[in-house]
């Protein structure tokens, strides 16, 4: 196990169905979010950005934790397959976290009347992408790739030693400073005819981050082993 | 090695790495002197960028302050192990016998006590300038204390992990500011605290929490990242 054509062999199996189980789980939950969930009887139909929002922001957050594991597990058993896991989920997680933080301006907008408020949550996704473009311009600065996996390694574990730290300072930062023009609507106190599709789409967007990663771990695969005998026997096979 | 040169104690080894390090920075005062030159430019800067309206000056100098302390150290910090990299000392201790993270944390306290205990000393005369009130001069010098302490080791892991690349000073800032986020909040919160007439400690306890847990974790992060640079 962790040998490169062992993987090889092993996610194609698994993208294979993991891709239209993802197709179908967004198909479907945003069928249901945006045309089956009620409208919200403040906020109309511009709510329903949550369903593009949520899911995002969670699956960004996690992809930093598994960054940070793939890190650890490279760092301790120096697998190989780690360090391509690294890199394949960094830019996956940047993504997300800047689909989260331009999909809560788009919201702003017309719910605060603002694209933009320094508020707790939003500050800490801010900051959490420059984690995530930190640890991608250190992984590019590296001449010895080997090296560079293991530089991101330490910093994607310094990064999630402080993440908590860096969220619970910005809350109370944000305690301090909370600009009393701005409400906010509690989000725990969602209906289920909303919350059901909700969660259905932060699944979907789970499948579609280990789908983005799996695909880019397999692109990088193919291009450090372009030269192998294993994998130009794989692809004659196909 | 020879079995004639004896092995150093661990503290031994500590207080030397200190020693040499400490040295160095008295032997060249521009090296201490720039970063406080850099301080008083930039707050020098602020007042003509903002007005010289001395109310608004004061409400803004706690956050002023700390941003300012907080870029000066990342500036010092860049070129941390610059000169020990590039001369071939850190392959020697890297092959030491002795734990790499602590000859590091020598080298990292002669660091802070030249660069950052500096810097707390002198920052309420920076204080009055920008019209800091007077209870506000000992917390932003006890805060600094502390903070400069979590940013001089958070900034020696950025320029650990920098020290092997070329123009490596700007992505090391990149790669360390993020980090620095919770230092900035406690300090500047037990500052601003401290000026309402609230009570700072929570806030400088929390900076020294963080100050002790870096001092714990973070050696361990650097000869990390050291051993990494090293292979590049």
């Amino acid at each position: 196990m962790g040998s490169p054509p062992w993987f090889f062999r092993f996610s194609g199996a698994v993208v294979r169905w993991l891709l239209p189980l993802t197709i179908g789980l967004l198909l479907l939950g945003a069928a249901w979010g945006l045309l089956v969930a009620p409208p919200d009887f403040r906020q109309g139909n511009s709510y329903r950005i949550i369903y593009v929002h949520v899911p995002a922001a969670v699956v960004a957050l996690a992809g930093y934790y598994v960054m940070a594991f793939a890190g650890a597990v490279s760092l301790i058993w120096r697998i190989k397959m780690a360090d391509v896991t690294m890199r394949a989920v960094a830019p996956v997680g940047a993504v997300l976290t800047a689909v989260a933080l331009v999909t809560g301006a788009i919201w702003g907008k017309p719910t605060w009347g603002t694209w933009w408020v320094w508020d707790a949550r939003i500050t800490s996704m801010l900051i959490l992408l420059f984690l995530y473009l930190g640890v991608i311009a250190l992984f590019e600065a590296y001449e010895n790739k080997t090296a560079a996996a293991r530089a991101c390694a330490v910093l994607s574990l310094v990064g999630t030693v402080n993440i908590p730290i860096i969220y619970k300072s910005v809350d109370w930062w944000y305690a301090l400073h909370q600009p009393a023009s701005i409400k906010f609507t509690g989000e725990s106190a969602i209906d289920s005819s909303m919350l059901h599709p909700l969660l259905l789409m932060i699944g979907a967007f789970y499948c579609l981050f280990a789908l983005t990663v799996l695909l880019n771990m397999r692109a990088e695969l193919v291009w450090n082993h372009r030269e192998a005998s294993w994998l130009k026997q794989m692809v004659r096979n196909v | 090695m020879s079995a004639d040169i004896p092995l150093l104690s661990i503290r031994e080894a500590f207080s030397r790495q200190f020693m040499r390090h400490f040295k160095a920075l008295m032997g060249s005062p521009t090296d201490m002197a720039n970063p406080l030159l850099f301080f008083f430019m930039v707050v020098t800067l602020f007042p003509m960028g903002l007005g010289p309206n001395p109310e608004r000056l004061s409400v803004m100098a706690p956050g002023l302050l700390w941003v300012v302390a907080l870029l000066s150290s990342l500036m010092v910090s860049s070129k941390l192990f610059g000169s020990d990299f590039e001369d071939g000392s850190l392959e020697q201790l890297a092959v030491a016998p002795y734990p790499l993270a602590i000859l590091v944390m020598g080298e990292v306290s002669a660091h802070w006590l030249g660069t950052g205990l500096l810097l707390a000393v002198v920052s309420p005369l920076f204080g009055v300038m920008l019209g800091l009130p007077a209870h506000g001069l000992d917390v932003l010098f006890y805060s600094l204390v502390l903070g400069t302490v979590c940013l001089t080791l958070i900034g020696a892991i950025g320029s650990a992990l920098t020290v092997s690349i070329r123009r490596g000073g700007l992505l090391m800032s990149l790669l360390v500011i993020p980090l620095n986020v919770p230092v900035l909040i406690f300090g500047n919160t037990a500052v601003s605290e401290a000026v309402s007439g609230g009570n700072p400690s929570t806030w400088l306890a929390l900076l020294g929490g963080f100050a002790m847990g870096s001092l714990a974790l973070v050696p361990i992060a650097i000869s990390a990242a050291l051993r990494v640079s090293l292979d590049n």
